[in-house]
């Protein structure tokens, strides 16, 4: 599922209008990101957490050619599962 | 940040009720939920993937007693962040 067919799920769900559908989705998720870029976390009971990890450099490897490279420091976004969406995708429902 | 900023965020931004705007934040989740426990993917373009992972069983230890348990297959739900919101973390 992608986010226009996300889109699309809500608007039928909730009879609203593509438009107001894709208002609400893209919100969402606009403000997801400006979170994280703030350096902030989402905590969403029963769903999960994001938190942004920063990573240290390091001396990676092409696995193609085995040449050494550095890989500089980063921050990523980590998100941790919740209890209740993790029992439900080992289940299978 | 947790549901009731997000709600907070639809309620203000978006002029629907606070009750609307809270039902239609769960009806967001609840579809991914839905779609990620029947195993698919979903895909949020500039956010990220959230997608299934199929974990073989394997030997693992009990780290504080140091005996040997089977851990069993199971199915994992990992996060990867799109690139765009990549290069905004690091930006």
């Amino acid at each position: 599922m992608n986010k226009s067919e996300l889109i699309d799920a809500l608007s039928k769900k909730e009879d609203l209008t593509e438009k107001q559908a894709a208002d609400i989705v893209g919100l969402m998720f606009k403000s997801f990101s400006n979170q994280l870029k703030s350096g902030g976390r989402i905590e969403i009971r029963g769903f999960g957490s994001f938190v942004v990890r920063d990573y240290d450099a390091y001396t990676g490897r092409n696995p193609k050619t085995g040449g050494t490279i550095q890989v500089a420091p980063k921050r990523l976004p980590f998100f941790k599962v919740g209890k209740e969406l993790k029992e439900r995708v080992n289940a299978g429902r | 940040m947790t549901k009731a900023d997000i709600i907070r965020d639809v309620h203000e931004k978006i002029g629907v009720s606070k009750s609307d705007a809270a039902r239609f934040v769960e009806s967001v989740l609840d579809i991914i939920k839905d779609t990620l426990a029947g195993g698919e993917d979903v895909k949020i373009s500039g956010f990220g993937k959230l997608s299934i992972r199929e974990k073989t069983a394997r030997r693992g230890r009990n780290p504080q007693t140091g005996q040997e348990i089977e851990i069993s297959s199971r199915k994992v739900l990992t996060f990867k962040s799109s690139q765009v919101l990549k290069k905004a973390l690091n930006s």
